[in-house]
């Protein structure tokens, strides 16, 4: 039976199909929905992880013990659990590991556009990349064939348009998914000196029989036509673009592993054309591969480093084809850039913030948006967990009275994901930095998916809650207040005595958010006849709020009757109607 | 011949279930079909693109300007924004709601006017007002299902075909009121 399915959706049926027993990841764009629908297989146990270090370590665990495992992350989530991920390559695998990675260029989702193929290359761990959703399932079942065989744990690369475009995919019954014996094996598994330096000669031996196994496999394709001058090597999303603009006018090397690379299938396919171009997203991984063989191929010198690649740009390049004839409007258009949805706690957070002019450190989530105009609140965003220890920074350099005009944001699933460890550094180190934790009751960003603080498990089952205000205070915080964001006065005079204290604080801003089925707002807000037209309720970027002929309305198909306005306004002219 | 539709509109408008019905709809004809969706960050109330595309055999999930056979567009100022993706003789079937974008509201910038008969003037525009219509139906959130009624209006694809992929793909409490949404903008 064919069926429709999103890239990660046939990651996880190849997993399920694969006779994996457990998977363990932390959300993230564009790999979350692998683990989401991992969920549809009960056979499989499956897990939301506070980090991907956290993730890796339980996969790893459970090859170990003899089950099939996985994890699943975006790309900067490979450089929280790269620790691991550089060990594991020594000690192999029981059951067969593999490491799902989805890379975002184009950075639809993400903070920085970074190519995860230098991992695979810096572990010395194999990866395999798919080139659509039947792909998927294909060669994430064949990486458990490789992990077994050959001792190792593998990476299979998506990109954000195969992990997120739904095609074809043959569904088959699942197999092989009895456990492993388990024995104890120190010198394979406790990786210290004396046993690293065996393995790591077993690791390089398995590198010299993966680039044997990369040249014979059916992965990497070659795809020859009559008459051709031109032959391109690509992979995964660079494969399809290119077949889109240059059909049969050009031959076809497709590469599906990736690491290794076939480099005897390279160079007998570059024999036999005039010209070779490479083309790949991000970094010239393979292009660079292809010069250190004594190839002479046209790469990032033709094109681009940045962002996502069109059959256009490629048709462009390579044929010197203009693109089609389109027509567009002449006038600008004013762009569309994400907006905090009606009804979100964190508008309530970074009004406050903006109106007090504190300097604030943010982080990773939905809130990151709270640097764009008109809250545009946020001074900082590097990656999770940073609000926390950047602000501590800051906080040092700058000393106390700096600090007291400073805050970190954070979300509750962030903070458990790495703003720990910061925040106990502040109070080890004498800091006297205010954190607010962003508590929505959810990781909202990646669509909504349970943490240790939600108290529910990815399978809905209640679970033990962390609580965040006995954590806050077993790290020494001394000053832990919870408040309301959409209680602005309150909320204003929380965080204005928190900031002032010579002592770190925490405040748990505390409202779900907007978008979680149990949150029920209603009605909608509209404004009375006593505006002044003062536009307090403006400065809250509310989607729903805007100026029509000069006057403040309210559009009732964008507001939700949260009702942050009416608590905003001065004049007490906003109502709420049912 | 491959065919390739957009889905553009704003995020949570509904986009989504729109591509999900024309690609579950799309399979029944025995197409190779690609959907390309956007999840994450750009969903929160900013522009949303979707692209559909099925034929014999589909490469790129992604469409170039120029080529689109048809785009659906959810709101106005989305709609001109995507029409350089059109193919010289393409559709444009666009809900005329507007949607006030952040720098709009911010006064950074102006609603262009006139949206309507610019876009017109450069392509084949079918029009409604399909925020009214599902209002009139009692639910808001049809419109991306009243849109689709249009586009199978638009379409070579049977009419059986769409209410069964409907029926496959929206969930059984709200099936009702997506059949009377379709019917609508079918009939239009």
């Amino acid at each position: 039976m064919k069926k429709l399915l999103l890239g990660n959706a046939a990651v996880a049926r190849g997993a399920y199909e694969a006779g994996v027993r457990v998977v363990s990841s932390y959300p993230g764009t564009p790999s979350t929905e692998i683990t989401e629908n991992i969920v549809a297989y009960p056979e499989i146990y499956a897990e939301w992880a506070p980090n991907e270090k956290v993730a890796a370590e339980v996969a790893i665990g459970a090859s170990i013990a003899g089950a099939r495992s996985m994890s699943c992350m975006k790309h900067v989530g490979l450089n929280v659990m790269a620790d691991p991920v550089f060990t594991v390559s020594y000690t192999g695998v029981n059951a067969g590991l593999v490491f799902c990675v989805a890379d975002d260029p184009g950075m639809h989702s993400s903070q920085n556009e970074q190519d995860s193929r230098h991992y695979a290359i810096a572990a010395k761990i194999p990866m395999l990349e798919p080139s659509d959703s039947s792909e998927c399932k294909e060669f994430t079942k064949l990486a458990y064939e490789i992990s077994e065989r050959f001792d190792t744990p593998v990476f299979i690369r998506l990109s954000t348009r195969i992990s997120h475009s739904q095609s074809l995919v043959e569904l088959c019954d699942r197999e092989n998914d009895e456990l492993k014996p388990y024995e104890k094996n120190a010198p394979k598994y406790v990786m210290m000196p004396g046993n690293a330096i065996k393995r790591h000669i077993d690791v390089e031996k398995r590198m010299l029989d993966l680039k044997d196994f990369s040249d014979n496999s059916s992965l990497n394709n070659v795809e020859i036509n009559d008459n051709t001058k031109i032959g391109i090597i690509c992979a995964g999303t660079t494969y399809l673009y290119s077949h889109e603009a240059l059909g049969d006018k050009v031959s076809y090397l497709k590469i599906g592993m990736i690491n290794p690379l076939p480099e005897k299938v390279i160079l007998d396919f570059c024999k036999r054309f005039e010209k070779i171009y490479v083309v790949e997203e991000l970094d010239p991984i393979i292009e660079n591969a292809c010069k250190a063989l004594g190839i002479d191929v046209i790469g990032k010198d033709a094109f681009t480093l940045l962002g996502e690649y069109t059959p256009s740009m490629i048709k462009s390049v390579v044929l010197g084809e203009k693109a089609n004839e389109s027509s567009a409007l002449s006038e600008n258009l004013p762009a569309r850039p994400p907006v905090m949805c009606a009804g979100c706690p964190h508008r309530g957070t970074f009004y406050v913030l903006k109106k007090l002019g504190l300097t604030v450190s943010g982080d990773i989530g939905c809130y990151t948006l709270g640097a764009v105009p008109p809250l545009a609140s946020i001074d900082t965003t590097v990656c999770m967990g940073a609000s926390v220890s950047v602000a501590h920074g800051m906080g040092k350099a700058r000393g106390n009275e700096f600090t007291k005009k400073l805050v970190s944001v954070i979300g509750d699933s962030t903070f458990m994901h790495s703003g720990i460890t910061g925040l106990s550094d502040i109070v080890y180190n004498k800091g006297i930095n205010t954190v607010i934790i962003l508590d929505n009751s959810i990781t909202g960003m990646t669509g909504h998916q349970d943490n240790p603080t939600t108290g529910y498990t990815i399978r809905g089952e209640e679970t033990k809650q962390v609580n965040l205000i006995m954590l806050a205070k077993a790290l020494g915080i001394e000053n832990v207040v919870v408040a309301d964001p959409f209680d602005v006065k309150e909320f204003e005079r929380v965080v204005k005595e928190e900031t002032e204290r010579e002592e770190p604080s925490v405040i748990i801003a505390q409202r779900p958010c907007a978008l979680l089925k149990r949150v029920k707002y209603s009605g909608h807000c509209v404004i009375g006849d006593n505006c002044k037209n003062c536009k307090m309720c403006m400065k809250l970027g509310c989607p729903a709020i805007s100026i029509k002929d000069n006057k403040v309305v309210i559009d009732n198909t964008q507001c939700n009757g949260c009702g942050l306005c009416i608590n905003v306004c001065p004049f007490q002219a906003i109502k709420k109607e049912d | 011949m491959t065919k390739s539709i957009m889905i553009v509109g704003v995020g949570g408008q509904g986009t989504l279930l729109a591509s999900r019905i024309l690609g579950n709809t799309v399979i029944r004809e025995g197409y190779d079909v690609k959907v390309s969706e956007v999840h994450g960050m750009s969903q929160r109330g900013g522009s949303v693109v979707t692209y559909v595309k099925y034929g014999e055999k589909v490469y790129s999930p992604c469409i170039d300007k120029g080529e689109a056979d048809l785009i659906l567009a959810f709101e106005i100022l989305e709609a001109a924004r995507a029409l350089p993706f059109l193919k010289k003789d393409g559709t444009m079937i666009a809900n005329t709601q507007q949607i006030n974008p952040m720098p709009v509201i911010t006064g950074a910038a102006e609603y262009p006017s006139d949206l309507q008969s610019k876009i017109a003037e450069k392509a084949k525009l079918v029009k409604l007002d399909a925020l009214s219509l599902a209002q009139e139906l009692g639910n808001i959130k049809t419109v991306n299902v009243i849109l689709i009624g249009v586009l199978a209006k638009n379409s070579e694809i049977e009419y059986e075909k769409w209410i069964q992929s409907i029926k496959e793909t929206v969930p059984e409490k709200f099936l009702n009121v997506n059949l009377k949404a379709f019917d609508i903008g079918y009939n239009l």
